[in-house]
């Protein structure tokens, strides 16, 4: 594994601290309240799961914490940065250091060969063509795609493809990898590996932000936050969260998805 | 990011909708290749304008006798009978910027070779006429200072005249007559062609000013005196020295009009190419259009391509593109397009320049300043026009593009 990734977090490090954090919507006239105050603290090296229902805010709650979208009201510290604050373009410089994202849809430029699509993040930060092509490589082959780093989006299966972004995500080596829905698209074998691979990651220290409404797919997070309506129902630590290993070891064999 | 990866990606982007990018080119392929043709055909229009009006002889300044004025009631340009010989001998002697000089007069009659005639002009010259005017004799001699000091009748015959009195070609040492009186051919003329008001003029027969006064005219006075000054530098001066003389010979007082005009081969120059500017400023202004059109195309195919790709902007802003980052990229591709465009455009101009010069036989001068001129201009099209969807393409909301379907 790479030595990035063997950094043992520090004991106590909070990452994430978010207060009152409110977000409305103007639609023509009348309001959409999408987050009514929300407090939360995440700290280095969770796996969180946040479900609810689908209006239930959770997404806005992603997008704010991948600084992606900004919050009508409230603060939100990253690492003691008061990232509510900040400019479009350090949000771009945080998204592109410290945080990595996984979407339900894979979001993989098209005609753009795997290697080049985790290279992107590379690409915005000033790193020679060299190292570039070097982790683009090494986070391919971390997510188990070193033999297909030249293949097109389209050459490859729906799990394949989210390796692909997972990849994305961790070329930069990020504090936290934000997933949205990651395995909406994928069949229920697929879903399995691709979470072994956040757990993977998890334990090497990345704290894993993963939204889902799937119930067995947030056994396998350490800590569960229920939105609804705008706000947080529950939070609470999931003791004995399932491991994809021994999940995947118990399921019958299976045509590898490997072969399209 | 870096520039090479820029151009890199901004490379690609244009290479996966080639049909698409090559159309947009076309655009200004057009509009360049139309604007460096135009100017080749205006500048080429202006280079002939110029050429034929200095096969009159550069350096030329021609001295007319002025209006003649009695009391009060003036008649025409050049019927004053100011200009004589001393007049012309004295510029000879007390001009320095002078270098050659030719007295001239006129005559208009009848001429007989044999069984054929001719009407046309006679031209009275000194002997370093066609110095001034830089014409060269074709064959046989041009009389000299002896003959017109002697007012020997002899004759050198324009082109024209030369192939309507003797179409079998032999005619130094033949005998002609102007109005009666016997002229002798020793020389004829080299094709000239038109002057700039269409006269032909290879249509004329030369004789010493001597002889067309003595024998033709009866006429005393000069028509004309033609000048050269010794260098293009020197027009003005001898223009100034020749004005000055000659109002002294004539006594003119100082308040008084002058009593005879200098015309010089520069202004008429000046006021011919000042028209064919015009045609050239007016082609080119033409051909620009279709380079705004083409940089409307530019505009048109980036916004669609910023609609597009607005997810592609999302996923490359979701992984840390800043806005200048998403602009340059568009801003490049703009830019990309046009300079493309504008080289070849270049190359087409310059083909097409030469093909209509083929055809229409016409000069047409591709100048450096024009392929800079329109490769400038094509670079501020890309500029100018990828500016707009770049932007909107920078001032995307993140999230907003992501969700885009």
């Amino acid at each position: 594994m790479d030595a990035s990734l063997s950094t043992i977090p520090p004991p106590d490090g909070l990452l994430i601290r978010v207060e009152h954090l409110t977000k409305v919507y103007k639609l023509g006239d009348f309001e959409v309240h999408a987050l009514r105050g929300i407090s939360v603290e995440v700290k280095q090296g969770e796996f969180l799961a946040i479900m609810g229902a689908s209006g239930s805010g959770k997404s806005t709650f992603m997008n704010i914490l991948g600084c992606l979208d900004i919050p009508s009201k409230g603060n939100y510290f990253l690492e003691d940065v008061d990232v509510s604050r900040l400019s479009r373009d350090e949000l771009a410089r945080i998204r592109n250091t410290k945080i990595g994202f996984v979407f339900q849809g894979f979001n993989l430029l098209s005609r753009t060969s795997a290697i080049e699509n985790v290279e992107l993040p590379l690409l915005y930060c000033s790193t020679s063509n060299k190292v570039r092509h070097q982790k683009a490589i090494s986070a391919l082959e971390r997510v188990g795609l070193g033999d297909r780093i030249h293949h097109y989006p389209n050459q490859l299966s729906g799990g394949q493809q989210q390796r692909v972004s997972l990849a994305r995500a961790l070329v930069n080596d990020p504090k936290i990898v934000l997933a949205d829905e990651p395995t909406g698209n994928l069949d229920s074998r697929t879903s399995i590996e691709v979470i072994g691979i956040f757990q993977q990651l998890n334990r090497h220290g990345i704290t894993i932000i993963l939204v889902t409404h799937n119930p067995e797919i947030a056994q396998f997070a350490n800590r569960h936050v229920n939105f609804r309506d705008g706000k947080i129902k529950s939070d609470q630590i999931n003791p004995n969260p399932k491991s994809a290993v021994e999940v995947l070891k118990n399921l019958p064999p299976e045509n590898p998805e490997d072969e399209l | 990011m870096k520039v090479v990866n820029i151009l890199v990606s901004s490379f690609r982007a244009l290479l996966r909708n080639k049909m698409r990018s090559f159309l947009t080119m076309l655009g200004i392929i057009i509009g360049v290749g139309a604007v460096i043709a135009m100017l080749a055909i205006g500048q080429g229009a202006e280079y002939s304008v110029k050429e034929q009006i200095s096969a009159l002889g550069t350096n030329v300044l021609i001295i007319f006798p002025g209006t003649q004025q009695q009391g009060g009631v003036r008649v025409s340009a050049g019927s004053a009978t100011t200009l004589t010989e001393n007049d012309a001998q004295a510029i000879m002697n007390e001009c320095p910027a002078v270098r050659y000089i030719s007295p001239g007069t006129r005559a208009g009659g009848q001429i007989i070779a044999g069984n054929l005639n001719w009407a046309t002009g006679i031209e009275g010259t000194g002997a370093d006429y066609l110095t001034i005017r830089q014409w060269p004799i074709a064959y046989g001699d041009f009389y000299t200072e002896q003959d017109v000091k002697g007012a020997t009748k002899v004759c050198v015959l324009g082109k024209t005249v030369a192939d309507n009195l003797f179409p079998d070609g032999t005619l130094v040492g033949q005998n002609i007559r102007i109005r009666n009186v016997p002229f002798k051919v020793i020389g004829v003329l080299s094709k000239k062609g038109q002057d700039p008001m269409g006269h032909d003029q290879d249509d004329t027969i030369l004789a010493p000013y001597t002889t067309v006064k003595k024998r033709l005219t009866w006429y005393p006075y000069l028509r004309q005196i033609l000048v050269s000054a010794a260098s293009v530098a020197d027009i003005p001066v001898a223009q100034n020295q020749i004005s000055e003389l000659l109002r002294m010979r004539h006594k003119i007082a100082r308040y008084d009009q002058d009593d005879f005009s200098i015309r010089n081969q520069a202004d008429i120059v000046a006021t011919a190419t000042a028209t064919t500017k015009i045609l050239t400023i007016l082609l080119a202004s033409i051909a620009s259009v279709s380079l705004l059109v083409g940089g409307i195309g530019i505009m048109n195919i980036m916004l669609v391509s910023v609609t597009e790709r607005t997810r592609e902007i999302g996923i490359r802003m979701s992984v840390g593109a800043r806005s200048k980052d998403i602009l340059a990229q568009f801003l490049v591709e703009a830019l990309v397009l046009s300079l493309l465009g504008g080289f070849i455009g270049i190359a087409f101009g310059i083909i097409a320049s030469t093909l209509i010069s083929d055809l229409a036989k016409w000069p047409s001068i591709v100048t450096a300043f024009s392929i800079i001129l329109s490769f400038g201009f094509s670079i501020a099209v890309g500029i100018f026009f990828g500016f707009y969807p770049a932007r909107k393409a920078a001032m995307l909301n993140p999230i907003d593009a992501l969700r885009y379907e």
